[in-house]
């Protein structure tokens, strides 16, 4: 130590000065400080089109909403993660997360997979996260006071699904497929265990990682002739599924979850997936009367139509803003605490509807959607034709 | 059970396995010539691979932005798809050999295998970014052609499409082809002398480095054309594709006997049938206990089984003799 002492003493003051400048500049500027909102979802990688989405739908409310806290004096920054849509990435980022003590609220994420272990990091430090796209039942069924979601939920869809299947479709026989991860097995679980209580005949259950070569799933699939193949997953993985049981020869009809809610699905599966039918928790924008400004909004600053789960990102942030502004005023520094208990109380009326949380942290109503897909042009997701729309209260357990 | 079911589609499990089979022999070769030649397992060929498949993709996305792929004949923009993956792939292996191999010959062999695999995981990310900056695209997707789809009903229960003839009889061509260059020319004769023994085969007057590159444009020319028709018959690729196919074609080449190039094409054709009837036919046989997803649990039991017996694989390896 004493070796040194002329470079010791530099480098402590360095350090000194560093600790000590953004607290000067905390006297300096007019600000109270700055507010932070994170996004988690997949941003490189298969997913990247839904991801983006959510923090692109993210950025527009943040820009939109962020004026009232400007009065107050906060800075508010939009800080976006890429969890990649994979668990380990997703929990790397959440301890980044909550280390940086600016970050109020989280949207995100997703991927259910991926949100349900982030969401215990979370938890560690209350931090609230409202997830614009998880549908599976655990997510808010752990009873944590700083998990919300704005969406519905798999043990729904699942039965929308397979209601659809008999009572639409008139299936009498039906295979299953799902991709092995939380989400995509979840729901085809809670899919299949309906369908056969209604009396659909279920000629086999499947798990595959596989993306690229189906053949061999598909040639038992052909010889067994089902009404309907049900897709437990996601667009990357069910397109290229579609396309290839469609190039066999397969004649059953297809229908999945909102996981095949792309523009990416008909990229991939071209005329293989038009009049498939899919279920969703979030319809295209077109469906919500008070989103037109929105998808306006989005198409001009981005130069391209929202993704699906952009208008329920932008409903999280409005919801989180909002929640951030209750505890901020009267001046006094909004926590995490605070905010993640002030969740509960925001009634918000968005564009996609209005949400008002449970104790659960399940919005009370959801809509729930039965989509077709009207056209291999990718350009035209938004206009599929909405089969069905209904409203489901979050089942109480 | 279902016998008339489990029956009745065995033949097109049979000719998926084949397909699968005949992929994984093409990419097998690289890494057995290279292994014959300088005993080390280059990983890096698996990204070599799918380069050719990004290849091919590319010229058929620009062909159908021209408004060519419709008019051109389809046989013409086949070959020259394979033609232009196989040269792509081959460049790159060439490259990869100059600048990350041959600096550390005469290193000890774990040195090369750990500069393989950065390399390999350099390439996947290199094709990330320029797909992404250059297409914005992760997925891309093989532009269809119609007369490639079309099915020929052999019996009801098989079907065949074109485009799976086309991989089968394209993969036949260039095994044979490569088959004679190896064992009837005066250029394979040279890497069968390099193989056996470098030293006494440079004091033969053999260039060793230039029968070392052209293994590998060989071996990369291979594993370009199996990228081409992988794209070709699955329809989707992205920068990560290739990995699992490398693995397994790996596999296929230890699984022959490594080193060896007939070993290769038997080792990739086990590999694929195996994989095919396990997942076809785990679930039907088991009531769905056990469904497709355990076709690699299935198909590497096997292998280890084979391996118990036969260490050396099917054929048997191909190592040089040390005095």
């Amino acid at each position: 130590m004493s070796r040194y002492p002329v470079r010791l003493t530099a480098v402590l003051l360095a350090a000194l000065a560093l600790v000590a400048l953004p607290a000067g500049s905390h006297l300096t500027a007019q600000g109270k400080g700055t507010i932070k909102i994170a996004t988690q979802s997949p941003l490189s990688g298969g997913q990247a089109a839904l991801g983006e989405g959510i923090k692109l739908g993210t950025q527009l409310a943040v820009e939109k909403f962020k004026g009232n806290l400007e009065k107050m004096g906060y800075k508010v920054e939009l800080v976006p993660f890429d969890d990649q849509a994979k668990p380990d990435v997703g929990v790397a980022n959440a301890k980044n997360i909550i280390a940086d003590k600016d970050i109020l609220v989280v949207i995100g994420h997703l991927n259910s997979g991926v949100a349900i272990p982030s969401s215990e990091v979370y938890k560690e430090v209350n931090l609230a996260m409202i997830s614009p796209a998880n549908t599976n039942p655990t997510i808010t069924d752990r009873g944590y006071a700083s998990v919300y979601r704005v969406c519905g939920r798999d043990d729904v869809q699942g039965v929308v699904g397979s209601e659809f299947a008999h009572a639409t479709l008139k299936a009498k026989t039906a295979f299953v497929i799902h991709d092995k991860t939380t989400y995509g097995q979840g729901v085809a679980e809670f899919f299949k265990a309906d369908a056969e209580k209604k009396g659909i005949k279920v000629l086999g259950f499947e798990g595959t990682e596989e993306k690229s070569n189906f053949d061999p799933i598909i040639t038992p699939i052909k010889a067994k002739n089902p009404d309907l193949i049900y897709f437990g997953g996601i667009y990357e993985q069910a397109g290229p599924f579609f396309k290839q049981a469609r190039e066999k020869g397969v004649k059953s009809k297809f229908l999945g979850p909102d996981g095949m809610d792309s523009s990416d699905l008909t990229k991939i599966g071209g005329k293989a997936v038009v009049g498939m039918h899919y279920t969703s928790v979030a319809g295209p924008v077109s469906v919500y009367p008070q989103a037109k400004q929105f998808a306006e909004d989005y198409k001009k600053k981005f130069g391209k139509n929202p993704e699906p789960f952009a208008a329920q990102a932008y409903d999280a942030t409005a919801i989180a803003v909002k929640a951030i502004e209750a505890t901020a005023k009267g001046g006094k520094a909004p926590t995490r605490e605070a905010v993640t208990a002030a969740i509960r109380g925001v009634r918000h009326t968005g564009i996609t509807g209005s949400v008002e949380f449970d104790a659960k942290g399940d919005p009370k109503k959801a809509l729930y959607f039965v989509l077709q897909v009207v056209s291999d042009n990718p350009e035209k997701w938004g206009d599929n034709k909405e089969v069905k729309r209904l409203v489901i209260a979050a089942p109480s357990k | 059970m279902d016998y008339p079911l489990l029956v009745g589609i065995f033949p097109q499990v049979l000719l998926d396995g084949i397909i699968l089979g005949f992929m994984y022999a093409l990419i097998a070769l690289g890494y057995t010539m290279v292994y014959g030649v300088l005993e080390f397992i280059n990983f890096a060929h698996s990204e070599i691979f799918i380069v050719g498949a990004f290849v091919g993709v590319e010229i058929l996305l620009s062909l159908k932005g021209a408004g060519l792929l419709e008019t051109l004949p389809w046989p013409l923009v086949l070959v020259l798809i394979l033609v232009a993956g196989m040269a792509g792939s081959a460049a790159l292996a060439v490259s990869v050999e100059r600048i990350a191999y041959r600096p550390l010959r005469a290193a000890p062999r774990l040195i090369p295998l750990i500069s393989a695999i950065g390399v390999s995981f350099f390439l996947q990310d290199l094709i990330r970014l320029v797909e992404s900056v250059w297409r914005n695209a992760f997925n891309l997707v093989y532009p269809t052609m119609d007369v490639l789809n079309e099915r020929f009903e052999l019996t009801s229960t098989l079907d065949v499409s074109v485009k799976s003839l086309v991989v089968i009889v394209a993969a036949l061509l260039m095994l044979w082809a490569l088959h004679a260059i190896v064992n009837r020319t005066k250029v394979g004769t040279a890497i069968r002398a390099v193989a056996e023994d470098q030293a006494a085969a440079s004091l033969m007057g053999i260039n060793v480095n230039r029968i070392i590159s052209l293994t590998f444009l060989i071996g990369g020319a291979m594993g370009g054309a199996a990228g081409v028709l992988f794209g070709v018959q699955y329809g989707l690729i992205n920068p990560y594709s290739g990995f699992i196919p490398g693995l397994k074609a790996f596999t296929a080449a230890v699984l022959g006997g490594i080193g060896n190039i007939p070993g290769a094409m038997v080792g990739g054709i086990v590999l694929g049938l195996l994989e095919a009837f396990a997942a076809s036919y785990l679930s039907l046989l088991t009531g769905g206990a056990f469904g497709a997803e355990y076709k690699d649990i299935f198909a590497f039991s096997v292998l280890i089984l084979i391996l118990i017996f036969r260490p050396k694989g099917l054929l048997g390896e191909v190592v040089r003799e040390r005095a």
